[in-house]
């Protein structure tokens, strides 16, 4: 049974207390929603120094057989971290208003 | 100084502090986890002194902080542990925010709670404004008029904390110094009898069990927050039914009878005060000298405070025309103190309903008095013969 199939239960059905039962289940849970500016990568730009996947306090930033390939905006809350620490002579991230980018 | 071994039966000599620290001492937690506060120390002290001469198997963690200590109870309930812990006045202030957690996460941990005033003006002496500030922290509080009564409320605590239908902390409330120092005669239970009563503890979950991994306290926002807050209250509501059949067990087993409320000579009361804790046995003497001279009064001593026995409470005082709940706390709402909202709240909508005042009595330990509970009862056989309430809200046993 997944986290988002829970949220359907009645306090009856519910895990007491609001223990999660399902390790590992943080990622099932969605909390891109409270994001205000989006993330936007310039891959022409990317070194692939993964500096972004480092700071990043989430798992927002995605990386595939050792290359930096984009973010993961269901988690991603915007807080712009990656885009700050991308080395000056670099700077592949750029932080975009939600709304805009709508 | 340790209670001897050998089960003495009715004839020990206890103070409260430590009828408690030897109830602990029985119980035998997993985990106690505290900081020394006045007057709640010589729980500790004592406790700690089983610890040092290997009485028990507790794992005993001495915290910097009563917040830290609270949250060390909070760490071991989640991992399983039974846990226990003492404090009074600052202590429990300090601890605020964690008493939230420990019941949010349905943790039955079991907690003394020797009243004591709050600051400011510093004070160290008996009132309930400790216990009465936590009273909506989800947790279950039993006031204690006795030593015997603090000693049985702490077996009894174990019990209804980690009833699987309840799983919330229970705190247990005795009057600081009055009940923690005063040295009264009382039964206490054998180490066999007791853990025949309170059982193994077997924990719903822990953080030590790595093969069923499970995660409390998770970020729950709109989406569920409600729903585990209406669990919780469902928890405090079941708690009525455990209070009782485990009073009921305990009075099998030992003889002595526990339920919400005491009710003293209500047999044809025309007038009740309505009081916690120690200041009903001085109420009781007023209630005789009063009886004595032909005056129908009565006492009502509710032990539970939370959950509220509303309906048991209400139904012991309908038939009076004049109530009066002397609250040792002062709410500062302008409106009297807890008992005294909630007992008034409790008989709104009953037909007859009594003449219901509130007076604030005792802070910072300030002597009540026989004939501070007999002028009580005077007013109110006043209000019940005029009809006439001057003052709905008011204090006693204070300075004009």
């Amino acid at each position: 049974m997944s986290e988002k199939e829970e949220k359907k239960k009645g306090w009856k059905d519910l895990p007491i207390g609001g223990v999660l039962l399902i390790p590992g289940s943080a990622h099932d849970y969605s909390t891109g929603g409270w994001r205000k500016f989006r993330p936007i990568l310039d891959e022409e730009k990317c070194t692939d120094c993964k500096i972004c996947w480092v700071m990043c306090p989430d798992s927002a930033v995605k990386v595939e057989d050792g290359k930096m390939v984009g973010f993961d905006l269901e988690h991603c809350k915007g807080c712009g971290i990656c885009a700050v620490e991308c080395p000056d002579k670099v700077k592949a991230i750029t932080m975009v208003e939600e709304e805009e980018n709508k | 100084m340790a209670v001897e071994e050998k089960n003495t039966r009715c004839q020990v000599g206890l103070t409260g502090n430590s009828a408690v620290a030897y109830a602990m001492k029985q119980i035998n937690p997993d985990v106690v986890a505290a900081y020394p506060i006045t007057p709640s120390t010589g729980v500790m002290e004592e406790f700690s002194s089983y610890h040092a001469d290997g009485k028990v198997d507790t794992e005993l963690i001495t915290v910097e902080s009563e917040h830290s200590a609270m949250s060390a109870c909070v760490g071991a309930a989640a991992a399983g542990a039974r846990v226990m812990t003492a404090t009074s006045s600052q202590g429990l202030a300090l601890m605020w925010e964690v008493l939230y957690i420990a019941s949010g996460m349905r943790l039955p941990i079991v907690l003394a709670c020797v009243n004591r005033a709050l600051s400011a003006p510093i004070n160290i002496h008996c009132d309930h404004s400790d216990s009465m500030g936590a009273r909506d922290s989800g947790w279950i509080q039993l006031y204690s008029e006795t030593v015997q009564e603090a000693y049985d409320n702490m077996l009894q605590a174990v019990r209804i904390a980690e009833h699987p239908d309840v799983l919330l902390p229970v705190m247990i409330c005795l009057d600081g110094f009055i009940t923690s120092h005063a040295i009264e005669n009382l039964c206490t239970l054998s180490d066999s009898e007791i853990k025949e009563f309170i059982g193994q503890y077997k924990p719903r979950h822990s953080l030590l069990d790595t093969d069923n991994p499970v995660t409390f306290g998770a970020l729950t926002l709109q989406d569920n927050y409600i729903e585990i807050k209406r669990q919780q209250s469902q928890a405090m509501d079941m708690a009525k039914d455990v209070i009782l059949s485990v009073g009921k067990d305990f009075e099998d087993s030992f003889g002595r009878e526990y339920g919400f409320l005491e009710s003293y000579r209500m047999e044809g009361a025309d007038v009740a005060i309505v009081i916690l804790s120690s200041a009903a046995g001085t109420t009781k003497v007023a209630v005789d000298e009063l009886r004595r001279s032909g005056k129908n009064v009565g006492l009502v001593r509710p032990r539970v405070f939370r959950p509220f026995p509303y309906k048991e409470l209400s139904e012991e005082l309908k038939g009076v025309k004049a109530v009066a709940v002397l609250d040792r706390v002062d709410s500062m709402s302008s409106f009297g103190g807890p008992l005294f909202v909630e007992t008034r709240s409790a008989m709104y909508g009953l037909e007859n309903a009594p003449a219901v005042i509130g007076r604030v009595f005792g802070l910072g330990g300030r002597d009540y008095r026989v004939a501070d509970a007999v002028d009580v009862f005077e007013l109110l056989l006043n209000i019940k013969d005029t009809g006439n309430v001057d003052k709905v809200v008011d204090y006693i046993t204070v300075r004009e």
